[in-house]
């Protein structure tokens, strides 16, 4: 259990910031999701707290404690990979009884706390064999169950559903965050899937080209978001923006407005504030998806009921939302008021 | 479906396959059935008759001191050229694997080496070597050290066991760093966070994964140390002092070449045949079937 702080952290190679300065105060058991499209430094930041990366400025701290110059297995982590990094050439329960080896565990421990992980993770029959025999989904498990058998601080995951298939990582999902609920471990979780930062965290980090656009409860992001960056990335399909002086004569130059696309209404030709036509309809079952072209030709999406009528391609209509659900945008991308 | 490419008739793929043949058949074949059947007989000495003695020739080595003397000696040196060769490559491998700049310049300059025909090699290291005029002698003096291994059997060994292994190096270096390379980043950092440092990473993780590479090696270099040595040794020692660096191959051509004991000599080549088949088997049955995992 323990407290993350990141301070200003900022992260370089050679001339190259990458990361411009990024803060983050993690309570004590608190699930922390770091999102972002690839390339925008979640995983440096992610790997900056394992102390696998330098941090160029800037402090990492655990527990009150900086960590900057700590050697990663003196900082009381424990991290799930991407690929897992399962040790080849060792059974189950050798790459989850390898940490507690090292730390000098006696025998019977090592054997209790792993067989208790296995349990847990319904691991049991699977101790004797090797890596490359297991299924991806019990590979997670096993990169789950060496990171908990050591009961670390702080858990890091990175990416780790990335390599499984859609059901699986839908269950994977509800395990970790149970698993985590559970042992009431701190942890810092990277993905570039929104639904999976809206479904574990508590609280999400939106990373934007190395700067954390935003920081906040997931429903909060979603319903307040504080960069146009933010509102197109979280939420699917994301949200539609226009420009605002379409909408609203004397609005600055390059502000846009931005609406989701649940928040539209269909109303007749001629009323509402756009007009568009209808390109084509993808219905789901329980909604429908209605693609658009507003009169400059720039793309517009509404997500109606399933059960409410679909315009017909080619049709000419109307649309309208409600004023509180429109955010208007500024020129540097941030949110202004109304 | 079937993948792989098939022919209809056989004229073409014997076609296809007839210099392998033809190489085989003139370089291997011919000189190996040319040994097994000198080795059944001895010439009289200006090589005008041959006597047939069946296993004579055989009977005669075996109970030979000087050439199970030799056996040793070849034990020695191959271990010895293979540890040393292996043992320097690995450590310059995980130096240059941990290495991010210049890394490029390193391993060219390390490579190097490997271009340096055995021969070559050997005048090179004979040259610093030199008892009355070699660099590392005229210091090694200087230190309060008389080098002198024309005459001690111990700097003789040592001295073509540093020029054979100086050429093999840069060869094991490469497959080392190959290997290195292969092993998966997060692997290493897993375990750094599980909490092995650097050695115990080294013993525990990385050692292991690179077992096939490090068994390939074994075997290469042990054939290697058996029979491509033979440059090194001819140009540095001739065999001596008092046979002290004579080793298999060596003894096949200072028998019959320099001794004219063709017979003698045909045997010990037939051996040499047993031998190198003996180690081929053993890495074509464990490398195609790959160490540990």
């Amino acid at each position: 259990m323990a407290t993350v702080t990141l301070e200003n952290l900022r992260k370089s190679y050679g001339p190259t910031e990458v990361i411009h300065g990024v803060d983050i105060d993690i309570a004590d058991g608190e699930f922390i999701v770091i999102v972002g499209p690839s390339g925008c430094g979640k995983s440096t930041l992610l790997r900056m707290v394992a102390g696998l990366e330098r941090v160029s400025a800037g402090e990492v701290r655990i527990d009150g404690t900086r960590v900057n110059d700590v050697e990663p297995m003196d900082r009381n982590i424990a991290m799930v990979f991407q690929n897992y990094a399962l040790y080849p050439h060792m059974s189950v329960f050798e790459n989850m009884a390898y940490g507690l080896k090292i730390a000098g565990t006696p025998k019977p421990e090592i054997a209790e706390r792993v067989s208790d992980a296995a349990r847990l993770l319904q691991l049991e029959d699977y101790l004797g064999r090797r890596p490359r025999e297991l299924s991806g989904g019990q590979r997670q498990r096993v990169a789950m169950g060496r990171a908990i058998v050591r009961k670390p601080a702080v858990f890091l995951f990175d990416e780790p559903l990335s390599n499984l298939d859609a059901k699986l990582r839908v269950q994977m999902r509800l395990e970790i965050k149970q698993l985590q609920r559970r042992l009431g471990v701190t942890a810092l979780y990277v993905t570039h899937d929104q639904v999976e930062a809206m479904t574990l965290a508590d609280r999400m980090v939106v990373m934007n080209a190395g700067v954390a656009d935003q920081i906040g409860a997931p429903l909060e992001v979603y319903a307040r978001p504080q960069t146009a960056f933010v509102a197109g990335f979280i939420g699917s399909p994301p949200t539609n923006f226009v420009a605002a002086q379409l909408l609203r004569p004397g609005a600055p130059d390059g502000a846009r407005l931005g609406v989701r696309p649940e928040h539209v209404r269909v109303v007749s030709p001629g009323e509402g504030a756009l007009q568009a036509r209808v390109m084509y309809a993808e219905p789901l079952g329980a909604e429908t998806l209605v693609h658009l072209k507003l009169a400059d030709d720039a793309l517009f999406t509404l997500r109606q009921d399933g059960t409410a009528p679909v315009p017909e391609e080619g049709a000419e209509i109307g649309l309208a939302w409600d004023d509180d659900a429109q955010m208007l945008f500024g020129p540097d991308d941030r949110r202004l008021q109304g | 479906m079937e993948k792989r490419v098939t022919f209809q008739g056989v004229l073409l793929p014997l076609l296809l396959v007839l210099p392998q043949i033809v190489v085989t058949a003139v370089f291997f074949f011919y000189p190996a059935g040319q040994a097994i059947w000198q080795s059944l007989f001895i010439p009289d000495p200006f090589g005008l008759s041959m006597r047939f003695v069946g296993l004579g020739n055989f009977e005669f080595l075996l109970s030979d001191p000087y050439y199970r003397a030799s056996f040793v000696t070849t034990a020695i040196f191959s271990s010895l050229v293979t540890v040393v060769s292996m043992g320097v490559a690995l450590y310059l491998a995980v130096l240059a694997d941990r290495l991010i700049k210049g890394s490029g310049t390193y391993r060219t300059l390390l490579i190097w080496p490997y271009a340096v025909a055995p021969a070559v090699a050997g005048v090179l290291w004979l040259f610093m070597f030199n008892t009355r005029v070699g660099v590392v002698t005229w210091y090694l003096g200087l230190l309060g050290y008389d080098w002198n291994h024309v005459l001690n059997e111990g700097e003789a060994m040592g001295l073509v066991v540093v020029a054979s292994a100086w050429g093999r190096i840069s060869y094991n270096f490469l497959f080392f760093l190959a290997g290195l390379q292969a092993i998966p980043k997060s692997v290493i950092e897993a375990a750094a966070i599980d909490g092995a440092r650097f050695w115990t990473r080294f013993r525990t993780i990385v050692f292991p994964l690179l077992s096939p590479t490090t068994f390939f090696l074994l075997v290469v270099n042990v054939v290697y140390a058996f029979f491509e040595t033979f440059g090194v040794i001819h140009t540095i020692t001739s065999g001596g002092p008092q046979q002290a660096t004579t080793i298999l191959v060596y003894k096949v051509f200072a028998d019959g070449f320099v001794g004219q004991d063709l017979g003698s000599s045909a045997a010990q080549s037939v051996i040499l045949l047993v031998v190198v088949s003996v180690l081929t088997v053993i890495q074509f049955k464990y490398i195609e079937r790959r160490v540990h995992y």
